[in-house]
């Protein structure tokens, strides 16, 4: 039977790990390689790192941290955040990453997500959603609504709508991130996540608002998502990965266990 | 002791580099070629691959790399298979009903399930049970997980080839298949964690021989 995945994802900035809340208050919080070394050690099962440089030239530091990582870390991994054009994807792949995590790009130019799958495979295209909370309207009926730009443009597009248009461009595997959530460890969005992960036949991986181990038992069972992203409760400390999946494993989630 | 060389056979077919890493992490020599003649003459050889059978199958006829690969079999060292790879070292798949190299006898099927929960493809990390023992698996304990993406599973036609087995869902499938100096593994060693890469460790010390 197939485990669930504790996801990482370290947000960097100008090659330094970051993090923020609700998509601001951005602080730097140490070395990403080393980060994900210490994670990687302590078994976890997949890597994401999302690049939040906001100026382009500075954009050649996060390739060197994923050479770097790439070369000491033996397990998923995959990049986001400002991917545009196949030569980022391509530059990107080019230093070490697999799997590719379109977002903001992919909703102002959709056709982004089927040129990705066309160079690297389904299996290896992520779209990644940043979503929220809204009145349901005609536009929006699931009362979950696409946001871009880090959290800022709200699109009037419905997240259910969008995740089966993802997959049907060629999208493997969702990331869907609760803009409501992010930051605050107050737990995932459960409703979100279960109806984006009923709605599509690939895997989900919920995001957002993880602060205790309970929150990714939560999401992973009745959020019925494969995989549940982590970023503060271990960045700060508060939890480690052995932890999480201990308590996963301790409450009958089936992760894995020797690594 | 010397350091073990290997090729690393590249058909436009996914992340090599993810896999000269790894090799790299565990002191195996590796070169990324596509150069038949390479192939051929490699001490040992690694099949990777990712993405569609039908494509692969192309690139490897349009570069002249199917014949090198079937020469390098018929010259008795040692080849590992990755995923699409070991897919490829059978005689068929059903994705795009498509010939393989007919290395080893079998064929590969596409999950169907009637549970819409199970997704496809598979992906994920999920346990690899011994059914022997084999060089390759040398100091790893059977139940292990590995991580695997795949849409198309093996199955062998000797029950004797079959070296691994996972179940997905109601699915039980060959995840690592072998005949004498060919071994293949449907999951990603490289991409496995520490057991992946001891996996390519001992892939680097075996002579080739295995008798079952």
């Amino acid at each position: 039977m197939l485990s669930k995945r504790v996801v990482a994802c370290l947000d960097v900035k100008d090659g330094e790990l970051a993090k923020s809340i609700k998509f601001v208050d951005t602080k730097t919080i140490g070395d990403p390689v080393e980060k994900a070394k210490e994670y990687y050690e302590g078994g976890l099962d997949e890597l994401v790192f999302y690049d939040i440089t906001a100026s382009s030239d500075k954009r050649n530091i996060m390739l060197d941290v994923v050479s770097e990582v790439a070369k000491q870390i033996f397990i998923p991994f995959s990049v986001g955040g400002g991917i545009r054009t196949l030569e980022d994807i391509d530059a990107l792949l080019r230093s070490g990453v697999e799997k590719i995590n379109v977002n903001s790009a992919a909703v102002k130019h959709p056709a982004l997500i089927n040129e990705c799958a066309g160079a690297i495979g389904r299996q290896n295209t992520v779209l990644s959603m940043d979503v929220r909370r809204v009145e349901s309207v005609a536009s929006c009926p699931s009362g979950f609504e696409i946001v871009i730009n880090g959290g800022r443009t709200p699109m009037g597009i419905d997240a259910v709508a969008w995740a089966k248009e993802g997959v049907a461009r060629g999208a493997g595997e969702l990331v869907v991130n609760s803009i409501d959530g992010d930051g605050t460890r107050d737990g995932y969005d459960i409703l979100l996540t279960r109806t984006i992960a009923e709605a599509v036949p690939v895997p989900v991986v919920a995001s957002g608002g993880a602060g205790h181990p309970e929150h990714l038992r939560e999401v992973l069972t009745e959020g019925k998502a494969d995989a549940a992203l982590v970023a503060s409760m271990v960045h700060y400390g508060d939890f480690t990965i052995r932890d999480i999946k201990r308590y996963l494993h301790e409450q009958g989630v089936k992760v894995r266990l020797e690594f | 002791m010397a350091t073990s060389q290997a090729i690393i056979v590249d058909y436009q077919a996914g992340n090599v580099e993810s896999v000269q890493r790894a090799c790299h992490a565990v002191g195996i020599d590796a070169l990324i070629s596509a150069d038949p003649d390479l192939i051929r003459k490699a001490e040992r050889l690694i099949f990777p691959g990712v993405g569609t059978a039908e494509s692969a199958v192309n690139t490897l006829h349009k570069t002249g790399i199917w014949d090198a690969l079937l020469d390098f079999a018929d010259a008795g060292r040692p080849l590992l298979g990755i995923c699409l790879g070991a897919q490829i070292l059978l005689e068929q798949t059903e994705e795009g009903d498509q010939a393989c190299l007919g290395l080893v006898p079998g064929h590969c099927r596409h999950f169907r399930f009637e549970d819409a929960a199970l997704k496809v493809p598979q992906i994920g990390w999920n346990a690899v049970h011994f059914n022997t023992d084999h060089p390759l698996l040398h100091g790893i304990p059977t139940g292990l997980e590995f991580y695997f993406v795949h849409s198309y599973f093996v199955e062998c036609v000797h029950p004797s080839h079959v070296i691994g087995e996972t179940t997905y869902g109601d699915q039980t499938f060959a995840s690592v298949i072998g005949r004498d100096h060919l071994v293949a593994t449907q999951f990603h060693l490289e991409k496995s964690g520490r057991f992946g890469l001891q996996l390519l460790a001992n892939f680097s010390k075996w002579d080739g021989r295995y008798v079952k």
